[in-house]
């Protein structure tokens, strides 16, 4: 029996730690919902990240492992590489994937691991209390870019799952927000397409979610919603980049997304 | 200059500016990520030079780079930090570079916590990278003292052309005292670097390098270090004894850092109730360490107690200074709890 | 002499920011001061809270178990500090927050409704302030002046918060110099 709107076993039933608004608790429903769907639940490891999802391995109930930062993707590679009947995850943020981890991030992702991950954007360091991420809007005022993010001297944001886009080998890669319900919708398809493909042997997946920090931003949650969609959704564009080429039945919960940039 | 009242991690920020450092790269870590807010905001003024690197392993190679053309160069960071380090550090060790690193100590092994621990000090002055290289360790146990030793460390570092680390527990990093600031260094006074790779005009080129194809020549270049660390050993031990100076002792307390000060409250306290004798040493340079005055101390004491926040990784060291003549104990809690003076009081009357 | 006060309440409440005006009157007055804030794993949602110890001689532990006076701005801070007030040590209480009492009878209790205080003066946000002023009125660690001068020094760039903040800090004190405990 599948629970639709019930709570998903996939998490526990603890009180997460996050601040109010904050779009963590969404995201971790929707990975959740997905292993629940998908009947994988007993079988899925997931790697938590540091950052301030990092009691992560406290919220999904499945079994979990606390990575040092950055190296979630390693570590996933070493477990599925050891136990390929499992299903494997990392969740991570923007500093964690796309700073400290950049090297493990593009080398699973190249070498083609049969894993998934959870990227969470939400341009900035929350865990530590708002320094600069990777992912930091240029102007977007920081404790380490006090004057705003200048991108003369600290370059320009990256747009993480564009520049996995250009290597040859993983599976899917796609772009998603979780800031209004709508949005909730298409990230859940997207998760769950990922984790699907991972289930059936696939090659590598990952799903960037745009993300809010009100904390860390100093904004309401109202208008760090605003703010996601005016500064961060023109330049962080939402669609699939890339899926598997190979025809295969279509799963009849993957609804159609829009193809990416 | 007057008396300022700062936090620990922002007056280190600003004693590496008085210190003449324009260059900082680091990456944010609890409980140290003050420095770099404070430098990022701060150094726009002065024309300093902060980069938020991607990585503590890019941090220290961007120290490596700054030390390499002949700048002072500081970073600073916590435990797991400082862990991803080591490699960088032992490449500046190997090739004689000046560099000013600072652990504000959190909890570990692993992911561990953020509250303030002592359990990096076997790391920093034994461990730490690989191959033959020492780190110069001095460790504060105020911000007055963070500030004198950061600002000396520069000049150490250039003096010995070696890495300093100062080294102090999260508290040191976040808390607030008045401190007053040395004065800021003329840049223009600050040592010449001839080795340093600046550009080879009119001169042979400068290679900054720690290959050695030839075993000769690596067995050398260990040699020059131990050459350069046994001068450091014979000149730069520092401590600090603490009312040790009235005859016999019932109990010496060695320890470092804000455990000396905890210390220190709970020796007046034991003296004031108990009318016992209890004096503190306190280790100033961890790397190199005080064996002897520790040694001259210890022989007016009837038992040593030694009290840290890590499990009792300073006490072989103790041992090597008192060689068995005196009975050691050991206080020790980790993992962010702190003794307070009543515990260690407590563990006096034992 | 050596006094050591620990102020605790809700992240937001604003005990950092009495505590370090308490330190820099400190510093002012030539005194040995520290300041310890807690930080961690409690900051995010719990309670926040900083030690001051002010006193004539070199500071030695800036972290104090058993302090000689608590300022409480909500009840955890109240359940979690009163235990551990030494002997006459003295208690602070915000009682438009916390209804409970603390139920030791070998310390001096002083409660004050700070939040309704401060909101009469037309500044809500100042009840820290009020709760500062009626802790100095209890123990003048440093003098009231002295403190007033920090308050002008730290609000410099905020202006137009100064005069509340002044109003809301001399209500606390003279309200604890009158012995008028709210019971
Ligand atoms: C080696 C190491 N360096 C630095 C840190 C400190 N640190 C913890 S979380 C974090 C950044 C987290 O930011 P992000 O990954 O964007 O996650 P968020 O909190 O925003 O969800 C940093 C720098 C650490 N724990 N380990
Ligand atoms: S600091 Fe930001 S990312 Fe972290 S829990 Fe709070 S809102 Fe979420
Ligand atoms: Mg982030």
């Amino acid at each position: 029996m599948k629970k639709i709107f019930g709570y998903p076993e996939s998490l526990t039933p603890s009180h997460t730690h996050y601040c109010p608004g904050c779009t963590h608790g969404t995201i971790h429903r929707l990975v959740a919902e997905s292993l629940d769907e998908l009947g994988v639940r007993e079988r899925t490891v997931g790697i938590a990240p540091v950052g301030c999802s990092v009691l992560a391995y406290n919220y999904f109930n499945c079994d979990m492992f606390e990575a040092a930062h950055g190296r979630a993707p390693a570590v996933a590679t070493g477990a599925k590489r050891c136990r390929p009947d499992l299903v494997l995850f990392t969740y991570q943020g923007d500093g964690d994937l796309a700073s400290i981890g950049t090297a493990e991030i593009i080398h699973a992702a190249n070498r083609g691991e049969k894993i998934t991950v959870i990227f969470v954007n939400n341009a900035i360091y929350g865990m530590t209390g708002g320094q600069m991420a990777p992912t930091t809007m240029p102007g977007q005022v920081t404790t380490t870019c006090p004057f705003g993010r200048n991108t003369e001297h600290e370059g320009h944001p990256i747009r993480v799952v564009e520049m996995i886009n250009t290597l040859e080998t993983p599976a899917f890669l796609a772009r998603v927000s979780s800031h209004t319900p709508l949005h909730v919708i298409e990230a859940k398809k997207a998760i769950r397409e990922a984790f699907r493909l991972q289930v059936e042997g696939v090659c590598f997946s990952m799903v960037e979610v745009l993300s809010i920090c009100p904390t860390n931003w100093g904004l309401t949650t109202a208008e760090s919603n605003k703010w996601l969609e005016e500064t961060m959704m023109p330049y962080y564009p939402l669609g699939v980049l890339k899926r598997p080429a190979v025809d295969r039945a279509p799963d009849p919960m993957a609804i159609a997304l829009p193809e990416g940039v | 200059m007057a008396k300022v009242l700062m936090k620990g991690c922002e007056a280190i920020g600003e004693a590496a500016i008085r210190a003449g450092c324009r260059n900082f790269f680091g990456y944010p870590i609890t409980p140290q990520t003050e420095v770099p807010e404070y430098l990022a905001k701060r150094f726009p003024e002065v024309g300093g030079i902060f980069v938020q690197a991607e990585s503590e392993v890019a941090a220290i190679n961007m120290l490596y780079g700054g030390a390499g053309v002949g700048k002072r160069v500081l970073t600073t960071s916590s435990s797991p930090g400082i862990s991803l380090m080591a490699e960088g550090v032992s490449y500046i060790a190997a090739c004689h570079l000046p560099i000013v690193l600072v652990n504000i100590v959190r909890a570990g092994p692993g992911l561990g916590g953020i509250l303030p621990a002592q359990s990096d000090y076997l790391q920093a002055t034994k461990g730490h990278g690989h191959g033959d290289y020492k780190l110069l360790v001095l460790a504060p146990s105020s911000v007055q003292e963070a500030v004198d030793l950061i600002y000396e460390a520069f000049d150490l570092a250039d003096q010995y052309l070696t890495p300093v680390m100062v080294m102090g527990d999260g508290m040191i990093g976040q808390m607030m005292e008045p401190v007053e600031f040395p004065e800021m260094r003329d840049l223009g006074s600050l040592p010449s670097k001839s080795w340093a790779a600046t550009g080879a005009r009119g001169r042979k080129p400068n290679i900054i390098n720690s290959l050695y194809l030839k075993e000769e020549a690596c067995n050398a270049n260990s040699w020059k270090l131990k050459e350069k660390y046994d001068e450091i050993v014979k000149k730069e031990k520092r401590s600090e004894a603490y009312a040790c100076d009235d005859g016999e002792l019932d109990v010496l307390m060695v320890a470092y850092g804000t455990m000396a000060r905890i210390c220190k409250t709970a020796a007046d306290e034991v003296r004031r109730e108990d009318k016992k004798k209890i004096g503190v040493f306190r280790p100033i340079s961890l790397w190199p360490y005080p064996y002897e005055a520790l040694a001259a101390e210890a022989r007016k004491a009837k038992r040593i107690l030694v009290v840290e926040m890590s499990t009792g990784q300073m006490v072989e060291d103790v041992q090597l200074a008192v060689l068995g003549s005196k009975p050691i104990d050991f206080y020790g809690e980790t993992g962010g709890v702190v003794p307070s003076p009543d515990d260690v009081a407590a563990k006096l009357r034992e | 002499m050596q006094t050591e006060v620990i102020m605790s309440g809700f992240g937001g409440q604003g005990l950092m920011m009495i505590g370090k005006l308490l330190a820099y009157a400190g510093l002012e007055e030539g005194k040995c001061v520290t300041w310890l804030p807690s930080y961690g794993p409690e900051m995010r949602g719990g309670t926040a809270n900083c030690t001051v110890v002010v006193g004539d001689k070199p500071v030695g532990s800036p972290l104090i178990t058993s302090p000689k006076a608590a300022v409480v701005m909500n009840q955890p801070s109240l359940e979690k500090f009163a235990p551990m007030l030494r002997k006459d040590g003295l208690l602070v209480v915000n009682s438009s927050m916390i209804p409970i009492k603390s139920d030791r009878e070998d310390i001096r209790s002083f409660r004050i409704k700070a939040n309704d205080v401060a909101a009469e003066l037309g500044n809500r946000r100042s009840a820290n302030l009020v709760m500062l002023g009626a802790y100095l009125g209890l123990d003048e660690v440093v003098s009231h002046e002295t403190l007033l001068k920090a308050i002008d020094k730290s609000f410099e760039a905020k202006k137009q918060f100064l005069e509340g903040n002044r109003k809301a800090f001399m209500q606390g004190y003279e309200r604890a110099k009158a012995g008028q405990s709210d019971e």
